[in-house]
């Protein structure tokens, strides 16, 4: 059976041997014959009455991706979507902290009734419950409103033309000018996006755009960026203004984000990459207005309930983790602050605190988390306070020294750092390289560590904090 | 066992929003070409019957240019699937017939579904699905995944086809006189190798066309014919397609 096999398999050679590619213009006349085909195929099928199209139809494409208008619309609409999260997270958050408080109230009252012991009652609410709460109230106003509005924009056609948009970059960088698609799905989710890669031919290019995905936020990262740039960055502005500050800061770090991608495409394709970058043609599709109310009910159960229940599930065992370590005492203090303790000093030199650097290590397996570790991590040495609205969040910031800086260099640390655990494990899949896996996660981890050192340096230097 | 259906079509058709529909499914869909990279898996129950479908990565082609556009072609050749759908986009219907004609090469069990056909009535497109049935020899559904509309026409199909009460002529694309004599010496010696299960004609064309990674899989498909099943596994659980 097995001689059998090869022999077939030796005569399969001959053949392609003898047969194959004797004429260079063979796959020219396939393809031409295809489109001679599909020509008088559809000439009895097809007719078109009048020109229906409409003046948006043909215009839109003229303004949304044109050299002048092109990038100006496309930060703006970045900017507007950004600015209603903000503005429209406050209120529901603010709802349910306070509901998640007065449960916790009746939970503690039950425990104090049955006269649980005081570790259960640590574990289980301090730890799991608070913990958990946290997570759903921080995170899941600001994914209900930004989530909607973002597939709104996906559905309607718009991102292909951001690509579009990108393309003529990619392609000045020696990369490949799909790898603006492949970055723009990175902003859902780059596990994702990394497999999605596989739309691009080249080997040298594919490699480019699966290393420098990670450079843009992916839904794991966006409430963290909103988040923080809400509470931070708009220190002495007040009002409509502030938001309007905040938001334009979330647009920058994306901004910051898309420099950083061409950048690294670049100077892979000067150095470990080398070479030209292939032609193709980049296909938009159709504008089609969306199934609004679909979308927008798709995107909020479907989306946010997907970051919520990956954010949860890690987050809740990681919570009661966080609490046993914060209460198990080596010496005068806790596992928890021997551990932070041993990453403060170099988190300290690049902006962060050993608490933030903790949180990023710890949560490695899905960026949803890397915020709830952080609050568990700080709610559970001390400092425990009665928390019912987004101020007493930035409270807590405060007391543990946070500054402008602090923020900043987090939201930069989130967005340039290691991928996640699920995209890590994409990369190998798709590269089956233990090099360019490492690359992958060395890479990014470098040029995270390098900025954010370096803001924190100047920043000090010139008295900035 | 259940039958397969395979959804095959260019990216951004609406082959995911069909998958969806018949399998009631919520992958994720979007205006956005190449929202598909791993194939999706999904069970179809019809009056008669019960398939499982198979959303294929939207291609532009069906040679071997990139990852997304093998893993098309090796599943329609190498499984066989026993009914494959060519979801074409009514707007562009020409071009889009592109990847139906070279279906067609491979299998004659297959459904074209002209989608998006309230979007094209809108712009003023109108498709007479008679002659286009006619000329390419199978079945032409006009369909609306988004708006539900002709599925139940679909269903029937594909149940009528199942059941083998459909013969198809599928549409044979003509080379120059050359190219289609090389076919004609080619097509018995490749019928000695491996037999009829794989469409003779096709596998002639892709050698002379000088395919390299078919060559390939057809290696691996000599020495195990399972080998496919393992090479290409459907997406599951871990994947982040949902997001």
């Amino acid at each position: 059976m097995a001689h059998e096999a090869n022999q077939h398999m030796q005569q399969l050679d001959t053949l392609f041997k003898k047969y194959s590619a004797q004429e260079d213009d063979l796959r020219d006349h396939i393809v031409s014959s295809i489109y001679q085909s599909t020509q008088s195929i559809t000439k009895d099928s097809v007719h078109r009455s009048g020109k229906k199209t409409t003046w948006l139809d043909e215009n839109l494409d003229n303004i949304l991706t044109s050299r002048l208008y092109g990038f100006p619309i496309m930060l703006m609409l970045l900017g507007v979507v950004i600015y209603l999260t903000i503005v429209g997270a406050n209120y529901p958050g603010i709802a349910i902290t306070k509901l998640f408080a007065i449960v916790e109230d009746w939970i503690t009252t039950v425990f104090q009734w049955a006269n649980a012991p005081h570790w259960l009652y640590g574990i289980l609410v301090e730890g799991f419950y608070r913990g958990t709460s946290w997570v759903v109230s921080v995170m899941l106003p600001p994914m209900a409103i930004f989530f909607p509005m973002f597939a709104l924009l996906e559905n309607f056609g718009y991102l292909p033309r951001v690509a579009f948009n990108l393309d003529r970059i990619f392609k000045k960088s020696g990369a490949h000018g799909k790898q603006s698609l492949t970055m723009a799905m990175g902003f859902g989710c780059n596990a994702a996006a990394v497999m999605s890669s596989r739309i691009i031919e080249s080997p040298r290019e594919r490699m480019i755009a699966i290393l420098t995905n990670n450079f843009v936020p992916c839904n794991g990262r966006w409430p963290l960026l909103i988040l923080l740039a809400g509470l931070f960055m708009a220190a002495g502005f007040s009002g409509g203004m502030s938001t309007f500050v905040s938001a334009s800061v979330v647009v920058g770090i994306v901004l910051f984000g898309i420099i950083m991608t061409v950048f690294v495409s670049w100077a892979l394709s000067k150095t470990l990459l080398r070479g030209v970058p292939s032609h193709y043609t980049l296909e938009l599709p159709p504008y089609r207005k969306p199934k609004i109310w679909n979308t927008i009910v798709r995107a909020t159960l479907d989306k946010s309930w997907f970051v919520l229940k990956r954010a949860v599930i890690i987050a809740a065992p990681a919570s009661v983790i966080t609490w046993i370590l914060a209460n198990i005492f080596v010496g005068e203090q806790s596992v928890l602050q021997h551990f932070v303790g041993f990453l403060d000093p170099f988190a300290q030199m690049i902006g962060l605190d050993g608490f933030i650097l903790m949180a990023f290590i710890l949560g490695f397996p899905a960026n949803e988390i890397v915020l709830p570790i952080l609050l568990m991590g700080y709610l559970a040495t001390g400092s425990m306070i009665e928390v019912d609205n987004l101020n007493d969040l930035k409270q807590i910031f405060l007391d543990h020294g946070w500054t402008w800086l602090t923020a900043l260099n987090m939201m930069l640390f989130s967005l340039l750092h290691y991928p996640c655990g699920t995209t890590m494990l994409n990369i190998w899949k798709e590269t089956k390289s233990a090099k360019w896996t490492f690359a992958a996660f060395a890479i990014p981890t470098t040029i995270a560590i390098v900025v954010t050192f370096i803001i924190a340096q100047v920043a000090r230097g010139f008295g900035l904090v | 066992m259940a039958h397969t259906i395979a959804l095959a079509g260019n990216p951004n058709t609406g082959k995911s929003t069909l998958f969806n529909l018949l399998t009631g499914l919520k992958q994720h869909t979007g205006n956005w070409p190449g929202k598909t990279v791993l194939r999706a898996e999904g069970e179809l129950k019809t009056e008669k019957h019960v398939y499982t479908v198979i959303d294929l990565p939207g291609t532009y082609s069906l040679y071997s240019n990139s990852a997304d556009e093998e893993v098309a072609r090796d599943y329609i050749i190498f499984e066989k699937p026993d009914i494959t759908l060519v979801v074409v986009d009514a707007t562009s219907l020409e071009r889009n017939l592109n990847i139906a004609l070279q279906v067609l090469e491979m299998t004659d069990r297959a459904i074209l579904c002209v989608n998006l056909i309230d979007e094209a009535r809108k712009k003023g497109i109108h498709i007479d699905k008679e002659p286009l049935s006619k000329q390419l020899g199978i079945p032409v559904i006009l369909i609306s995944a988004r708006e539900k509309i002709g599925i139940i026409q679909l269903l029937k199909t594909i149940d009528q086809m199942t059941e083998g009460k459909i013969e198809t002529q599928p549409f044979k694309i003509k080379y120059n006189q050359t190219v289609e004599k090389k076919i004609k010496q080619l097509e018995p010696q490749i019928k000695q190798i491996i037999g009829n299960a794989l469409p003779a004609r096709w596998v002639a064309l892709r050698i002379l066309d000088g395919d390299i990674k078919l060559l390939d899989s057809l290696k691996s498909y000599l020495q195990n014919p399972d080998f496919v099943a393992e090479k290409h596994q459907p997406a599951q659980g871990g994947c982040c397609h949902g997001a």
